[in-house]
């Protein structure tokens, strides 16, 4: 192939990916001229519609900004209200939650690994063609997503938008004998985790180097999921009420996403692969074991490999979903009681493709006056873009099909959520 | 695939929501494979990157219409597609994004999007049959997954899906679900919401909050009543009705009889 020629790759609707989006690459002179990765899910507003609603609806309508990931805006914006109104919620209710978010984890990373991003290393368009050739890894995948969706039902009443949860805590508490019960099939899901580890650790991962600004929740106690402060692998610490002094959001013309990027303009990854650096001193024992098996250091920059992490976060999930459910005591009350103050309240918590953050202004009746919600594929989108180029500039050398299939993979590796992030997928690549 | 055994072909699609309904036939973790040997799933994007051409013998619509290119779209799928089921509150109702139709979109744009110039989106949310003809609706934010196996099973025999169209009222008195209204005195929009969740939210002393949108006939103006006996204020009894299902007609026309004034 010369040097002179233009190439045009597109992708007009990206499969495999929670949305509606695009990509689109232009080479000339074997270098990428223009690069868009595109979302053009329409936008649903939910910012303006939240407004004049009660505090205490916002949970269960943010919800419905993403079916994939419904835990991380229940819990992002209760959090927020609870900041707002002077509310802590621990002990058991404290429990509960992060029971029922290590359910969302399992369910959105087994679907992603196995059934969106598994494809991409064996050539497959679908979950469906790996069961041709593979059913006991389709089957087994299949299997401890279904735990993953009965742990949300157990605690959340359903599996998408679930029912339970409240700002406070809970409507009812799950009975302890319920809770136990989980405890038998999340010893099989965790081996079943361990399984699907092993077996995509077999995969081919091109190389990568991501040299990537990490940017994840991070607790004193534990793996961070849904509770912490926000923190960077260059030395960010700060509390999530000071998230909109390090970050912002700015519109561009080919996205109906807002793009989130640091105050100094920077691109930054959330996700896995950045919780993991952050955290990895927090992972429970099994999920530390089988990172070190299959491979993987202490930090992963290698994005083909998030599939890894995701498996070693779903190990994780399972260990501390056994170790919650063991120590489960019913509360005394299924919710702390709210009353609504006048103020802002900040919420953040780990939806499995990265930090979700809340923010909002209540009045002192409780109607909300403002809100802004930073999902994380828009705050991604950037270094997507990022990792697309190197991607390209990488693999010129690649037939236009083969380029863009791994354009596509490259886009999958950060498990975008463009429901979310419309409150953004297009691939198509140009040559000159 | 083998050309002397041809499944019928399944498209599933979307507009504006959040990806749950569509969810909800990969969440068939024991029926999905069962699913893929009786049709063909031959585009469904959120799952596959195949991409068969039409026609479809069934088209599954997730998502409601806000854009004008929305608008042409559907209707391309609909000539493509033998028979066309919309699931979900967002496809049947409009959905929750439906709450602009109550307000002004060009506010709605400028408080989200600092360049509101760049957004193409429509004045109001539509749901699909207000835009091309619909063989049935599933209800539901989200859907239930139990409904989508029996529409498609429904599908592939031919006959009408079991569906009911009762409140959900009915489904606590099967239940044995003591009434959260009477006993406790939570509003429960039960009583003019269809059935199909499965009694999710009583038996968990929460009130329906009517993600499955209006039952057959639903006596929203009595509900309205006994919400104000219990209470509630105007504008508290018009955010009740105006939720994942605002634009449905009946509860539409409720929500705007309780505006405050």
């Amino acid at each position: 192939m010369s040097r002179d020629e233009v190439r045009t790759i597109r992708v007009d609707a990206l499969a495999r990916v929670e949305g509606e989006g695009a990509l689109s690459v232009r080479i000339a002179g074997g270098k990428v001229t223009d690069l868009a990765f595109r979302i053009y899910e329409p936008p649903r507003f939910f910012e303006a519609l939240l407004r004049g609603r009660m505090f205490t609806e916002a949970p269960d309508i943010t919800s419905r900004i993403c079916g994939i990931c419904p835990i991380a805006y229940i819990l992002s914006a209760s959090q927020a209200m609870e900041a707002a109104c002077g509310v802590r919620v621990d002990g058991p209710l404290r429990d509960l939650r992060r029971l029922i978010y290590c359910g969302e984890w399992i369910e959105s990373h087994v679907l992603h690994a196995a059934m969106l991003h598994a494809p991409d290393f064996l050539g497959l368009p679908d979950a469906i063609a790996i069961a041709k050739g593979r059913p006991e890894l389709v089957t087994t995948a299949l299997a401890l997503k279904k735990l993953g969706n009965t742990l949300i039902e157990t605690v959340g009443g359903r599996a998408i938008h679930p029912v339970n949860l409240r700002v406070g805590g809970f409507y009812q508490a799950p009975a302890k004998a319920k809770i136990r019960a989980l405890i038998e099939p999340l010893r099989q899901g965790l081996e079943q985790a361990v399984t699907l580890a092993r077996a995509f650790a077999g995969f081919d991962f091109p190389a990568f180097d991501g040299r990537y600004t990490f940017v994840s929740l991070r607790h004193d106690d534990e793996y961070a999921i849904h509770e912490g402060r926000v923190v960077s692998g260059r030395g960010l610490d700060v509390p999530v009420e000071a998230f909109l002094d390090h970050f912002r959001e700015e519109q561009v013309a080919h996205s109906t996403a807002l793009w989130a990027t640091a105050v100094d303009g920077s691109a930054y990854l959330l996700g896995p692969l950045a919780r993991y650096a952050n955290n990895h001193d927090k992972l429970t024992p099994t999920a530390r074991e089988v990172a070190a098996e299959i491979g993987l250091g202490p930090i992963c920059d290698n994005p083909y490999q998030s599939i890894l992490v995701r498996m070693v976060e779903v190990v994780l999930a399972c260990e501390e979903a056994i170790r919650l459910a063991e120590t489960y005591e019913e509360p005394d009350a299924p919710a702390v009681a709210v009353q609504p103050v006048a103020g802002v309240g900040h919420g953040a918590t780990e939806a499995p493709r990265g930090l979700c953050y809340h923010r909002y202004r209540i009045d002192g009746d409780g109607r909300i006056q403002e809100a802004t919600i930073i999902p994380p594929t828009s705050q991604n989108q950037r270094q997507i873009e990022a990792d697309l180029r190197a991607a390209v500039e990488g693999n010129l050398h690649l037939e236009n099909e083969a380029l863009r299939a791994r354009c596509e993979q490259t886009i999958r590796n950060h498990d975008p959520c463009i429901s979310c992030a419309t409150h953004a997928l297009k691939v198509t690549i140009a040559r000159e | 695939m083998s050309p002397a055994r041809s499944r019928p072909k399944l498209a599933v699609w979307k507009f504006a929501s959040c990806d749950g309904c569509q969810l909800s036939l990969l969440d068939c973790e024991d029926e999905l494979l069962a699913i893929a040997e009786r049709l063909e799933i031959a585009c469904f994007l959120e799952a596959t990157s195949t991409r068969v051409r039409g026609p479809y013998a069934l088209s599954l619509v997730e998502g409601s219409i806000t854009t004008s290119h929305d608008a042409e779209r559907i209707h391309k799928i609909r000539r493509q597609s033998q028979r066309l089921i919309t699931i979900g509150a967002c496809a049947t109702a409009g959905g929750i994004q439906a709450l602009r139709n109550f307000a002004s979109v060009e506010d709605y744009a400028r408080s989200v999007y600092p360049r509101p110039e760049l957004l193409q989106t429509l004045a109001q949310s539509t749901p699909i049959h207000e835009h091309v003809r619909v063989d049935f609706e599933l209800r539901g934010c989200p859907i239930s997954k139990h409904q989508l196996i029996e529409v498609i099973g429904a599908f592939l025999t031919g006959r009408r899906p079991n569906i009911p169209r009762y409140s959900e009222c009915i489904e606590c008195k099967r239940k044995g679900t003591v009434c959260v209204m009477v006993a406790h005195g939570v509003p429960c929009l039960g009583p003019v919401t269809q059935a199909g969740c499965g009694n999710l939210c009583p038996p968990l002393g929460r009130g329906c909050y009517g993600c499955f949108g209006p039952m057959e006939a639903p006596n929203t103006a009595s509900l309205a009543a006994w919400f104000a006996r219990l209470g509630m204020s105007e504008a508290a009894v018009r955010d009740a009705f105006r939720s994942y299902n605002a634009a449905a007609a009946p509860f539409r026309k409720e929500s705007e009889a309780h505006e405050p004034r």
